[in-house]
């Protein structure tokens, strides 16, 4: 139960880093809540892990501090920081039995006998594991093994976060919900503070209340679902999160119009000033999620395009669109009419996003 | 992995088998034909039954071989394997060039032929010129010539062995340890474990395997050890380190006593086999017990 | 800290590991009247008349040749016929698999020595005796059951559905095999072509014994110059130096490998 706060951290694997790009973590400052449920989302090699393992203490950072409740523990080795880890592939002891598995940490730690005993009754019947205890942690199957790697954490009252690293790769996806659950169930319960790595973006909206989006050893935004969805601060995060991914393409701004791929798309907002500015010394993009892109009859207002393709989801249909002399992507109800070729598109101003270099102008 | 049931698949073992026929079956039953007859020129021979092999069971001369033989290979188990396995424990774990450079020095002493082993021992141990005998006899002032002191002559073939053998179980040690992946360390480490503790329940665990394999060949190989010894001592002095093979050998080359050569031959053959049959039992075993 | 004293510990052995072999090469670069009258740990008078003696004196010289045929013809045959019957292990459930398997390993434990008055004997009935293929058969003896233990282990990494994908593909068995199926394991036929080198090459006993004057392997010829009088030990020395470099070339090139290799299949 603790607040973590990361101060100035960046990590290099190098030993002597020269650029940015010999940083696996570039300059990281952010706090982790008390009792936050946080997924930490980004494609493989963006830092995750490195990130999780810092935390933890199994690496300690080129540069900057970790602190637990105001506390600096940036020297402290990971058994003394009252974290709990648990991987992507399960981690036993494979000659010990369940029980003795749960009981390891805390006979490390020199825990009074009756007190372990007690400790992992209540963890295993917790985590559904009572029946199992004396068996051998070995033969059992992937979700029960996680369940245990899992127990060795929580079995230490002191615990003060738990962090997983894509711990349901190697478990059946009918038996993924219900791990998940008890994920959620036991966060409840305890009001731990977990953070949870995963490329999965289903899986880190449905399991966290905050998503931290990293990419190339940075943290581009931290938010809850919705906050992502609406408005991306980079254009990673539009592109990552959502199915279809958000649309971009390369443009100049200039009096309220972004010009891209031979239209003039009309934007709104702060940030277009800016990218007026940046406009043909930076790179600026203009973006519009699928879902607001109106695809309209041909002599409706808006710009000129072409159906090419309409795919069925059962639920919405998702329209590839040329447009210019490129194509674009719309979601549209799956009620709704589309016109059969010609079409004219419409951008709404306040969905139209402008991002210099990436980044969100504003 | 779930096979396929095809009884054609002994065509595909066929050449092996003609292979392994050519050098095993045929001189086998050669020294079978042997062991049970009494040659007494070309063209003549005796059938004489088991006498042989009563003959050889209560030869004390063997009966000492076997003895040397057994405390021999009890040994050269007792240290080489805890040697190679702590070894093995201090190579790099990442790979890298002093990883690299390590792993091909350990493996020069094996692929050394035999006798050149026996020859750098002969060279390095000699009172008179070897580096360690020198340095015993004129440092140590220890009065050190393993070709008139049994004693001596003994330790020394032991520590060849050694020298020579340790670094096949440090390589199938560090193979073991190389497959352990990098989370459970990482785990050890967050549950607190000791050293000792990742020792015991994470590395030894998984170098099981890898170790029990280890245990096979060099309690097969020790069993059957012969080059070395030979150019080092000769099996003397007296017959301190005539081992098995040794003893076989001067029967058979030395002496030409074919008889109860063949039929010592099959005895030193089924104690080998069956010894060996225990061990391959345990691993198959022991991989079923951990596929459960 | 403890990293330091792991390296010690470490370094400590491989001194002890190297101390014979210096003291072998310290020695081929002396005169041997230099060997016998001081003891001085770098030669004092550094000399190559030793190596200079191998290289020109045949006795010598073809020894080396001798052996490097017999190793080179055994890993061949080794390796010819054990691939197929790897290849039948790992894929196929058959009448007597698990007794063919276990019987093909006994002959790996056989002591040499057992085999040594019949395989004598028998070479010389069937006229094969001092030649470098006799010599080849006989390592056969623990060679191909060495490479069929390693190659199933390798094969068995290879998932079956390569298999069954190209066979729907319409391959014939033997085409499969040679352009799809050896190279998947070409790493693991490195590895067994090196234990068959490396068995074949140390192994004295049985060489020396299926021999005599033309197929004279190198180790043989070492034991000759042990027991002649008056002991060359300078050019044995250097002969024996010689002998180690074909095997340090070897380990250099599988030795990213070499651990996998010992450890394969079993564990």
């Amino acid at each position: 139960m603790a607040r973590i706060d990361l101060n100035e951290i960046a990590h290099s694997y190098k030993p002597n880093p020269q650029g940015p790009d010999d940083y696996a973590l570039k300059r990281i400052h952010t706090t982790w809540d008390d009792g936050g449920a946080y997924a930490l989302l980004g494609p493989s090699g963006c830092g995750k892990t490195t990130m999780l393992n810092i935390i933890s203490g199994l690496l300690e950072p080129s540069q900057g501090q970790i602190l637990y409740d105001g506390k600096d523990v940036s020297k402290l080795p990971p058994e003394k920081r009252n974290i709990a880890q648990v991987f992507q592939f399960p981690v036993l002891y494979d000659t010990m039995t369940v029980y003795e598995n749960l009981a390891f940490p805390l006979k490390n730690r020199k825990v009074p006998k009756d007190e372990i005993h007690k400790r992992v009754l209540e963890i295993a019947e917790i985590l559904d594991l009572s029946p199992d205890l004396n068996k051998k942690a070995a033969g059992l199957s992937a979700d029960a093994k996680q369940k245990i790697s899992l127990g060795r954490g929580l079995v230490r009252s002191d615990v003060a976060a738990i962090l997983f690293d894509e711990p349901l790769t190697v478990i059946d996806p009918h038996l993924k919900w219900q791990l998940r659950r008890k994920l959620k169930e036991i966060h409840k319960r305890f009001k731990l503070t977990l953070i949870y790595v995963t490329h999965d973006q289903v899986e880190a909206m449905t399991f966290a209340d905050k998503i931290v989006v990293m990419y190339e050893g940075e943290l581009v935004q931290i938010g809850t679902p919705e906050e992502l969805f609406e408005n991306p601060e980079h254009t990673f995060v539009g592109y990552f999160i959502g199915s279809p991914g958000m649309n971009l393409m390369e443009c100049t701004v200039s009096g309220g119009v972004a010009r891209a791929a031979g239209m003039d798309i009309p934007v709104s907002g702060v940030g277009t000033r800016r990218a007026e500015e940046a406009s043909g010394k930076q790179k600026v993009e203009v973006g519009i999620r699928p879902m607001y892109l109106d695809v309209r009859e041909p002599d409706a207002e808006g710009l000129p395009a072409r159906i090419i393709n309409v795919e069925d989801l059962g639920s919405a249909k998702i329209v590839t669109l040329e447009f210019g002399d490129t194509t674009v992507k719309a979601r549209v109800p799956e009620d709704k009419a589309l016109p059969a070729e010609e079409c004219k598109l419409f951008f709404p101003p306040e969905k139209t996003k402008v991002f210099i270099d990436g980044r969100l102008a504003k | 992995m779930q096979k396929w049931a095809d009884n054609r698949a002994w065509f595909l073992i066929l050449p092996v088998f003609l292979v392994v026929a050519f050098s095993a079956i045929i001189p086998l039953m050669t020294v079978v034909n042997y062991s049970v007859q009494d040659i007494l020129g070309p063209g003549m021979s005796v059938f004489v039954g088991s006498e042989w092999y009563k003959e050889v069971l209560h030869n004390p001369r063997l009966h000492d071989a076997l003895f040397r033989q057994l405390t021999f290979s009890f040994c050269v188990l007792a240290i080489e394997i805890p040697l190679g396995v702590g070894v093995a424990l201090t190579l790099p774990r990442k790979k890298g060039v002093w990883a690299s450079t390590c792993l091909v020095l350990l493996a020069l002493p094996l692929l050394i032929p035999w006798n050149v082993v026996g020859t750098i021992w002969v060279m390095f141990s000699r009172p008179d010129i070897g580096l360690a005998g020198v340095t015993l006899n004129e440092i140590f002032h220890f009065p050190y010539n393993y070709t008139a002191d049994p004693l001596h002559s003994w330790l020394t073939v032991l520590v060849m062995d050694v020298w020579h053998w340790t670094p096949l179980i440090v390589l199938l040690g560090y193979a073991g340890l190389q497959a352990i992946p990098e989370a459970y360390y990482q785990a050890a480490k967050i549950d607190g474990a000791s050293r000792f503790a990742v020792f015991r329940y994470i590395q030894l665990p998984k170098m099981r395997g890898v170790l029990l394999i280890a245990l096979l060949l060099r309690f097969m190989d020790s069993f059957m050890i012969y080059t070395e010894p030979f150019v080092l001592t000769g099996g003397g002095p007296g017959n301190s380190t005539t081992f098995l093979s040794q003893f076989l050998t001067r029967l058979a080359v030395g002496q030409f006593d074919v008889g109860p050569a063949a039929a010592f031959s099959l005895i030193y053959f089924l104690i080998v086999l069956l010894f060996c049959f225990v061990f391959y039992t345990t691993i198959v075993n022991l991989g079923k017990g951990e596929a459960q | 800290m403890r990293m330091k004293k792991r390296t010690v510990a470490l370094l400590c052995y491989l001194i002890f590991l190297l101390l014979p072999i210096y003291w072998l090469v310290n020695m081929s670069f002396k005169t041997t009247d230099e060997i016998l009258s001081v003891f001085n740990l770098l030669p004092e008078n550094f000399t190559w008349a030793n190596y200079a003696m191998i290289f020109t004196d045949p006795s010598w010289y073809t020894g080396y040749i001798n052996s490097m045929k017999y190793v080179a013809l055994n890993t061949i045959i080794s390796l010819t016929v054990a691939l197929p019957a790897a290849y039948g292990f790992s894929r196929y459930n058959f009448l007597g698999d698990k007794h063919m398997f276990f019987w093909l390993l006994t002959n790996k434990m056989a002591p040499p020595a057992v085999f040594l008055l019949p395989f004598f004997n028998f070479y010389q009935t069937v006229g094969l005796f001092d030649t470098s293929i006799a010599v080849a058969l006989a390592h056969c003896l623990f060679n191909v059951p060495l490479a069929v233990w390693i190659l199933e282990g390798f094969m068995s990494g290879v998932p079956k559905e390569i298999d069954e994908t190209a066979f729907i593909d319409g391959y014939s068995f033997p085409r499969f095999f040679t352009t799809i199926f050896i190279p998947l394991i070409r790493a693991g036929i490195g590895v067994t072509a090196f234990f068959c080198f490396m068995f074949s090459w140390v192994e004295l006993l049985l060489a020396r014994t299926l021999t005599a004057v033309n197929a004279k392997p190198i180790a043989a010829t070492m034991t000759r110059t042990v027991s002649a009088s008056g002991m060359d030990w300078g050019g044995l020395a250097a002969a024996g130096v010689l002998t180690m470099i074909p095997g340090a070339i070897v380990i250099w090139f599988v030795r990213n490998y070499m651990a996998k290799g010992f450890a394969l299949g079993r564990v």
